[in-house]
Formats: structure tokens, C-alpha cells, sequence
């Protein structure tokens, strides 16, 4: 953490951005994107992520080894992805293919 | 190891102290992504295999209280920024105010989330062996409005359609929701614990331009929960809002 | 106990232990269980991994035993799904994974880098308490009903249908995971902000930069296991549906979210050993380390590389070709930078000036296991061949040679080269070489057969087998006699030696680090004065303080005696 400090203004400047932000994501939510509306939903919440980030957690003003822990954590983070890397090269649908018996919902014993 | 003022034994100077507990706050942080990461893995996987079921469940959240909930730890974040530059420039009345406005938002938060789950308790959304998703369009309170259950009714029945075993499915969304929702919860609970030790010490003076570490500390760990909320708002509550 | 050839320091100074140091500075069983000084809480560690060892010890007895004959005449199958199921939960959660960081790392990390203390000390001291309470738990697990799901939980088994008590099983290993987080965490930081002047990232030993790679994984990957057996427990409880089929869940991605860390934790328990031979070799050749920057780049390699491949361990789970391809290829990289590190130790012993301590015998009983268990690994990463040998006692072989012939090797050389430090004294010499080679001979007399079962068909977490498998299970068996003898006998000398040892002084070897410049044993804030380091690491030619010549010469005095 340096000793730049932020002006209040700023501060105020991202919550403004940040209420904008929120509206906009709700918006986008009623609108039919298909596909995208994942896409979109995710793209504003990582902008207003990424807003706290560098300004309330001041990690624009940090040392480098700071800026390096957020960048390892979101790419780490990225990276249990690979998980999809089995699921979408597998031949069937997992879901498709199973079918519910609605008869193991009781257990037989619990410890 | 003796403490000397505010500077610990092991450590050099103030400097140095300083240094190791903001790279460690950062570091218990980058774990704590990793540690919502599996969670958030878990969901991307069941919402892409039981969209059906996942858009039914998202539309049952009351998004009046979601988004108000998001407004609220939203500018809980700006008035806890605001207590530590206030410890920065050295106003002491302003940093307690700051982190006061910062808990009570928080309890806020934590208010309507107490509602928002008793709600689904009543409507049988708990996982377990009660959970039945149709279980308010059959029994509707009343003082439950007749067209939105008519609405909740269609939805149901055009998504039994498409997805026969329904139910499960969309116990598996609201498991994801209570254990998502509920993780977060966890998490302001502790936040709002160091708010409250933040709040004493602060009030006997404790914290100076020079020495202000623990606000600056609790600030960035107050503003990563902040930040799984942000994520967890869309994905949770703004599935499925456009049928 | 004088042994003629030694590599003690050749001077003529009587050596006593110092007046005041971390042991006895202050008194009383509160003084030690409200401690912060790094040195007492790795002591603590070392208690309470080695009392996990016993009862992961324990187990594996029976295990061997039970296995004697073909139908399996000690216990019954459901108990031995218990007893490989405890044996790999005790070992590896509390044993394996804390035991170099927690014990070693602990206490000689702030001395390697010239530091009072980690950056902090009480949330190390709150590590070990969070690790003594997951291991209560797991311990309740076992004394109530036991658990018989294998060390890997597989869902639905773990989370539906198993009746063992697999709740406070998954429970404490989650605790525990915030216990090797908080460790991780504290090195980071300490070797970030608290190396001494003058010692820049490439003067540190190769023994920290191990550290440190191991507390990427352990910052990294653990909390991923932390959420998994999370979910899996409140699925047990709650009967929620995350992996039971029956309920549209996925047990696949529960192995998934498992080995997303388990795979780097194998790293975890192997890096830190590793760390450990870059210390001892180059000390017992004499000889700077062969390929320092290539060695501490390794270490990182490793790290990252080995969040990389971890649906290897799921290669028959039908994962698709192209999958299982990108793993496979993935595993064998991650083996370069390892065989980088053993080529470069090697070329280290090459013209060095070698004697035969016990730690150097430890440290070259690693190198070679460590290669049989590292190439056997990569006949396991190969796709055909993993087909037939998956589950079969060819896979409890390889990793039984780098986890006791790999990590618990390094983790006695490790205890041996640094026990004059934590104690002030010195092991018997000659005891302690034979114990290095019963150790050695047992363990491979244990698990080579292993190797040879598994090729033939032996399946593994079998109660029972064919006849034909007999006698190369009997072998096995009459080995872990032996190893167990190897590591009793360590367990008696060094705690002998504490009262009548050969008092050590502060660099019997004598070796180059930082910590070798302070007394034996060390006072409670390391050094006197916070050093300033002038030199290159493993520097044994010009470090005119070492007083090398006298070795070198060939010549070596006996170790002088001197008393408390």
C-alpha cells in the first residue's frame, strides 16, 4: 500500500459509476439476449469488479507484488475453468443422460 | 515477540510491518477466491446442464431485495473507503462515523437477506426433504397477488414441460443459492465482528496518518466481499428475467 | 560416541551449549503452548505430525499384515476398506503435507533469511491449534466407526451411501486445510518483507525458494479442496445433490474439484523434501550447488506446471481422447523441471568432496527413489499404458516411492542435518547410517514388489488376491518389518541424543547458510544482531569463516566433547 491518497471525490465518482453499472446490469437482464445475456451479465459485473479493485482497494496506487497476487488469484481462478476442458470434449450429455428414480432421496444412514 | 508502540517485535521498523500486513491480507484474499472458485465452478456447471430449472428458481428471488441489498453493501464499500482516508488525513470523528455507516449498512444487508430466507423457508425452497418448488403456486398465502401466482403457475407448468424432473433440478439451484448466499453471509458476519473492534479502536484514538494499517486492512477485505456480491447478484437473481 | 571420519569442524574449541537459548528461555507448559517463536511451534509440529505418523503407522501394519495371505485373515473387508482409508487420510493430510513446511520450514525459513520471527507469529501459533483440532476430529472419525471411502472420498460413496463416519472426517481435513493456508500465507509474506540487508531472491538457500513454491500450492490449491469436502459434507447432511446422480448431480465433478488440489498437494509433499537435498548435497560435497538459478526456477516450475494436470488421476472416468491427451502431455512436462533438479545435484556430487553422513545417505537414498517413483510416474501418464495399470498396486508403488522412498527421506536427512541446530547436539553418527540404510533397504524391499504386482494384475484397495500374488505380497510385508524398524530407531537415538549427544556447536559440517551463524541451539530472537549477507549461497570456496581447509585436506580430527 503506498501513500497516495485518494480524494473523496474519486471515491464518490465510482460509487456513482458503480449504481450505473448495477442499473444497467438489471436492464440487460430483461432484455432477450440469448446467449449473450451471460456473456453481458458478467462482462458489467467484472467492470464494477475491477472498479473496486483499483480504486477502493487501491490496487492502481499498490506496489507491483500486490498488483502480482491479484493477477495470479483472477488467473488461477480462471483456471479451475479447465474443468470445462473435460465436460465440453466429453461425447454425451451428463444431464441427458441421467434420469432421476426419485427413490434414493431417503438415506440410509447419516453420520 | 514484545510489541513497542504499535511496532511488533519481529519486525525491523514500522515500515516493514506495514509491508508484510498488506501482502498478506492480499495473499489471505487471492485464497478466498480460490475458495469461492469451486463454488462458482460448481454452479457453471449446473446451470448450463439445468438452465430450465435454474431460470425457475432465479425468478422466485424477490429482485426488489436483491437490488437493494446490492445498493446497500455497495455503499457500504464507499463509506468504509471513506473511513480510511479519513484515518489517512487524520480526522478520528469521521473514521468512526465512516465505519459506524459501514457496519449498520452491513447489518442491513444481513437484515434483508434474514427476510429473503425466511421468505423461501416458507415456501418450501429449503433443500431437504420439503423442498418442493411448486409448493406456493399450489398453496398460495392470501395475501399472495392471484396474477402473479397464475404467472408462477404457467412459468411451472411450461417448465415441467421442458424439463421433467424439475424439482431436483431446481433443488440443486437453491442448494447452490444457500450455500453461495449463505457462504457471503458468513463472510459479512465476520467483516461486520471487525467492524465492531475497528469501531472501538478507533474511538480511543488509535488510529493516526502514520499508523492506520488494521482500518486500511479490514477495508480491503470489507470490499472483496463486496465484490463476490457483485457477481453473485447477476448470477443468482438475473437468469432468467426476460422470459 | 566418536566416529574417526568425520566431517565435524576441525578447530580445537570445546563446544558448550549456550547459556540461554529458545529452549530454555522461559518455562512452563504455558510458555510453550502460548509460544510465537517460530522455533517452539515447529517443536510442537514435530510432536504432533510425528504422533499422526504412528497412527497412519498403525495402520499400514495391518494393512501388510492382513495381506500375508491370500484370503486376508486379520480383519474383514468392510474393516479393510477402513484401515487403507485411515492409513492414506492420517498420513497425507496430517503427516505428509504439514510435516517439512510445519516442522523444518517453521523453524528455519526466519533463521535462513536472517529474520527475528515469521511476519506472523501468532497466527503460526493459531496454525498449529487449527491443525490439532481438524485432527481431532478426523481422530473422532476413527474412533467412531472409521471411515471406508478411501482417502479420495469419491462421491456418491462419501456423500450418500457410505456408513462410516465420513462427516467429521471431511470436516476436520477442511479445518486442517486452513491450517497449511495460514503457513502458506506466513512464508509468502516473510520471505516478501523480511529477508535481511543484502539478501537478495538469488543468495537465498534453495531451501526457502522450495519453501516458497510450496506455499504457492498451499495458498492456491487448498481452498479449492477446502470448498469440495465442504460440499460433500453438507451434502451428507443436508441431502443435497452436487454429485449424487440420483439427485442430477455430478460425481465426476467432485474428482475434479478433488484432485484440483491433490494432484499440486503431491507437490506440496515433494518440493519441500526436495528443498531439503539442495541444502544437504552441496554441504557433504562440498561444492557449490550445480545450477542454482535453474534449481530455484524448478521449484517454481513445479508449482505451476502441477496445477495443470490433474485429471491424469481420472483417465478412465471417460474423459474424452482430447482431453486425456492435453493432461497426459501436460504431466509429462511438468516431470522436466524435477529431472532438472536431480540432473543438477548430480552434476554437484560430480568432483565434489563427498562423505558419507547420514543426511548426504538420505539425501542420496532420495535421488535414486526419487527417480524410480518420478519415471514410474510417467509410465502412469502415458494413456495406453495407464489403461492397465490404473488401480493396481503399480500406482500404490510409485507413489509410495517418492511420498516415503521421496518426502519422508528428505524428511529425516532433513531432521538429521538440522538436528545440531534444533538441539545443540549431535546425533550418534554410526547408529544413525545404519538406521539410514536398514531404512532404505526395507523400503525397497516393501514396495519394489509393488511395482511387479501391479504389473501383473493386482488390483489396488483389494481385501484379497489370487494365490499367485502371495509371495511377492509376503515380501512386501517382511519389508515394512524392516522399514519400520528404520524409522523406530531415529525415534530412539535422537531423542538419546538430547541428553548424550556430542554437544555441536553452531556449524558441525560445516554448511554455508545463515542459520549455521548463530548458536546451537539458536536464542529465542535468532541472532544477536540482524547480519547483513555479503555473499553467494553454497559458497564452500572462499567463505573464509567456514574454515574449510582442514577438511578439505583430507584431514579429520574427531568431534571434541564438551559438556553442558
Amino acid at each position: 500500500m503506498s501513500d497516495h491518497i485518494v480524494p473523496p471525490k474519486v471515491y464518490v465518482g465510482i460509487f456513482l459509476s458503480l449504481m450505473v453499472l448495477t442499473a444497467a446490469t438489471v436492464a440487460a437482464a430483461y432484455v432477450n439476449l440469448g446467449q449473450f445475456n451471460i456473456v453481458v451479465a458478467l462482462a458489467i459485473a467484472t467492470l464494477k469488479a475491477t472498479l473496486v479493485v483499483l480504486y477502493f482497494m487501491h490496487a492502481r496506487y499498490s506496489p507491483k507484488r500486490t498488483q502480482l497476487v491479484i493477477i495470479c488469484a483472477v488467473f488461477w481462478l480462471a483456471h479451475v475453468a479447465l474443468t470445462l476442458s473435460d465436460y465440453t470434449t466429453r461425447d454425451h450429455d451428463v444431464a441427458a443422460n441421467t434420469q432421476i428414480t426419485g427413490q434414493t432421496t431417503r438415506m440410509l444412514r447419516v453420520s | 515477540m514484545h510489541r513497542t508502540g504499535e511496532l511488533y517485535g519481529q519486525f525491523e521498523n514500522l515500515e516493514q510491518q506495514k509491508e508484510s500486513a498488506a501482502l498478506g491480507m492480499w495473499v489471505f484474499l487471492a485464497t478466498e477466491v480460490l475458495f469461492f472458485g469451486g463454488l462458482f465452478m460448481t454452479y457453471t456447471l449446473n446451470r448450463h446442464y439445468y438452465s430450465t430449472a435454474f431460470g425457475v428458481g432465479s425468478n422466485t428471488l424477490d429482485l426488489k431485495l436483491g437490488g437493494a441489498n446490492t445498493i446497500i453493501l455497495i455503499l457500504s464499500s464507499l463509506t468504509m473507503a471513506m473511513s480510511v482516508w479519513a484515518s489517512h488525513v487524520g480526522k478520528r470523528k469521521q473514521t468512526t462515523s465512516f465505519l459506524i455507516a459501514t457496519l449498520v449498512l452491513g447489518t442491513a444487508f444481513l437484515g434483508v437477506k434474514v427476510i429473503e430466507y425466511k421468505q423461501k423457508f416458507d415456501h418450501h425452497l429449503v433443500p431437504g426433504y420439503h423442498f418442493q418448488i411448486d409448493y406456493r403456486a399450489q398453496h398460495p398465502a392470501p395475501n399472495d397477488d392471484p396474477k402473479e401466482i397464475e404467472a408462477e403457475k404457467e412459468e411451472l407448468s411450461k417448465a415441467f414441460a421442458k424439463d421433467p424432473d424439475l424439482n431436483a433440478h431446481a433443488q440443486l439451484y437453491f442448494s447452490l443459492y444457500f450455500g453461495m448466499t449463505g457462504l457471503h453471509a458468513l463472510h459479512m458476519i465476520v467483516g461486520a465482528g471487525m467492524l465492531l473492534w475497528l469501531i472501538r479502536q478507533s474511538m480511543i484514538g488509535r488510529f493516526t496518518p502514520t499508523y492506520n494499517t488494521p482500518v486500511e486492512m479490514i477495508g480491503l477485505y470489507w470490499h472483496f466481499v463486496d465484490i463476490v456480491w457483485i457477481y453473485l447478484f447477476p448470477l443468482l437473481y438475473l437468469i432468467d428475467r426476460h422470459q | 560416541m566418536d566416529t574417526p571420519t568425520s566431517t565435524r569442524a576441525a578447530t580445537a574449541t570445546v563446544y558448550k551449549i549456550p547459556e540461554e537459548h529458545y529452549l530454555n528461555s522461559t518455562y512452563g507448559i504455558r510458555s510453550w503452548l502460548l509460544t510465537t517463536d517460530h522455533k517452539r511451534i515447529a517443536l510442537l509440529y514435530l510432536f504432533s505430525v510425528t504422533f499422526f505418523f504412528f497412527v497412519g503407522g498403525i495402520f499400514a501394519t495391518m494393512i501388510r499384515i492382513h495381506l500375508m495371505t491370500p484370503q486376508g485373515f486379520l480383519v474383514t473387508p468392510e474393516t479393510y476398506n477402513k484401515l487403507f482409508t485411515m492409513h492414506g487420510v492420517a498420513m497425507i493430510f496430517f503427516f505428509l503435507i504439514p510435516s517439512i513446511p510445519a516442522v523444518l520450514g517453521n523453524f528455519l525459513v526466519p533463521l535462513m533469511i536472517g529474520a527475528k520471527d515469521l511476519a506472523f507469529p501468532k497466527i503460526n501459533l493459531l496454525s498449529w491449534y487449527i491443525y490439532l483440532i481438524g485432527g481431532s476430529f478426523v481422530l473422532y472419525s476413527f474412533s467412531t466407526g472409521g471411515l471406508d471411502t478411501g482417502w479420495t472420498f469419491y462421491t456418491p460413496l462419501s456423500s450418500v451411501y457410505s456408513n462410516s463416519a465420513v462427516t467429521p472426517a471431511v470436516l476436520g481435513i477442511f479445518i486442517n486445510g486452513f491450517s497449511s493456508i495460514l503457513t502458506g500465507l506466513n512464508f509468502v509474506v516473510t520471505i516478501h518483507t523480511m529477508r535481511a540487508p543484502g539478501m537478495t531472491w538469488f543468495r537465498l538457500p534453495l531451501f526457502v525458494w522450495a519453501q516458497y513454491a510450496t506455499s504457492i500450492i498451499f495458498i492456491l490449491g487448498t481452498p479449492v479442496i477446502a470448498i469440495t469436502l465442504l460440499l460433500a459434507g453438507l451434502e451428507r447432511m443436508f441431502h443435497l445433490g452436487f454429485f449424487n446422480p440420483a439427485l442430477g448431480g455430478d460425481p465426476i465433478l467432485f474428482q475434479h474439484l478433488f484432485w484440483f488440489y491433490s494432484h499440486p498437494a503431491v507437490y506440496i509433499m515433494i518440493l519441500p523434501a526436495m528443498g531439503v537435498i539442495s541444502e544437504i548435497i552441496p554441504t557433504f560435497a562440498r561444492k557449490p550447488i550445480f545450477g542454482y538459478s535453474f534449481i530455484a526456477g524448478s521449484s517454481i516450475a513445479i508449482a505451476v506446471i502441477g496445477f495443470f494436470v490433474w485429471a491424469h488421476h481420472m483417465f478412465l472416468t471417460g474423459e474424452s481422447v482430447y482431453a486425456a491427451l492435453a493432461f497426459s502431455f501436460l504431466s509429462y512436462l511438468v516431470a522436466i523441471p524435477s529431472a532438472v533438479k536431480v540432473f543438477n545435484w548430480t552434476s554437484t556430487l560430480y568432483k565434489g568432496s563427498i562423505s558419507w553422513d547420514t543426511p548426504m545417505l538420505y539425501a542420496l537414498g532420495f535421488i535414486g527413489l526419487f527417480l524410480i517413483g518420478g519415471l514410474t510416474g510417467l509410465f502412469l501418464a502415458c494413456l495406453g499404458l495407464d489403461i492397465h495399470i490404473h488401480d493396481t498396486y503399480f500406482v500404490v508403488a510409485h507413489f509410495h516411492y517418492i511420498m516415503v522412498g521421496g518426502a519422508v527421506m528428505g524428511y529425516l536427512g532433513g531432521i538429521h542435518f538440522w538436528w545440531p541446530k534444533i538441539s545443540g547436539r549431535l546425533y550418534p553418527e554410526f547408529l544413525a547410517r545404519v538406521s539410514a540404510i536398514i531404512l532404505f533397504s526395507g523400503f525397497n524391499l516393501t514396495f519394489f514388489p509393488q511395482f511387479l504386482l501391479g504389473y501383473l494384475g493386482m488390483p489396488r484397495r483389494y481385501h484379497s488376491y489370487p494365490p499367485e500374488f502371495q509371495v511377492l505380497n509376503v515380501m512386501s510385508t517382511a519389508g515394512a518389518s524392516i522399514l519400520a524398524l528404520g524409522y523406530l530407531l531415529p525415534m530412539i537415538y535422537l531423542v538419546w541424543s538430547l541428553k548424550y549427544g556430542a554437544v555441536a556447536g553452531p556449524n558441525p559440517w560445516p554448511a554455508t547458510g545463515l542459520e549455521w551463524k548463530t548458536d546451537s541451539p539458536p536464542i529465542t530472537e535468532n541472532f544477536l544482531v540482524t547480519p547483513e549477507v555479503t555473499w553467494e549461497p553454497y559458497d564452500f570456496e572462499t567463505r573464509p569463516d567456514l574454515e574449510l581447509d582442514h577438511i578439505v585436506a583430507g584431514k579429520l580430527p574427531a568431534p571434541t566433547h564438551g559438556d553442558d
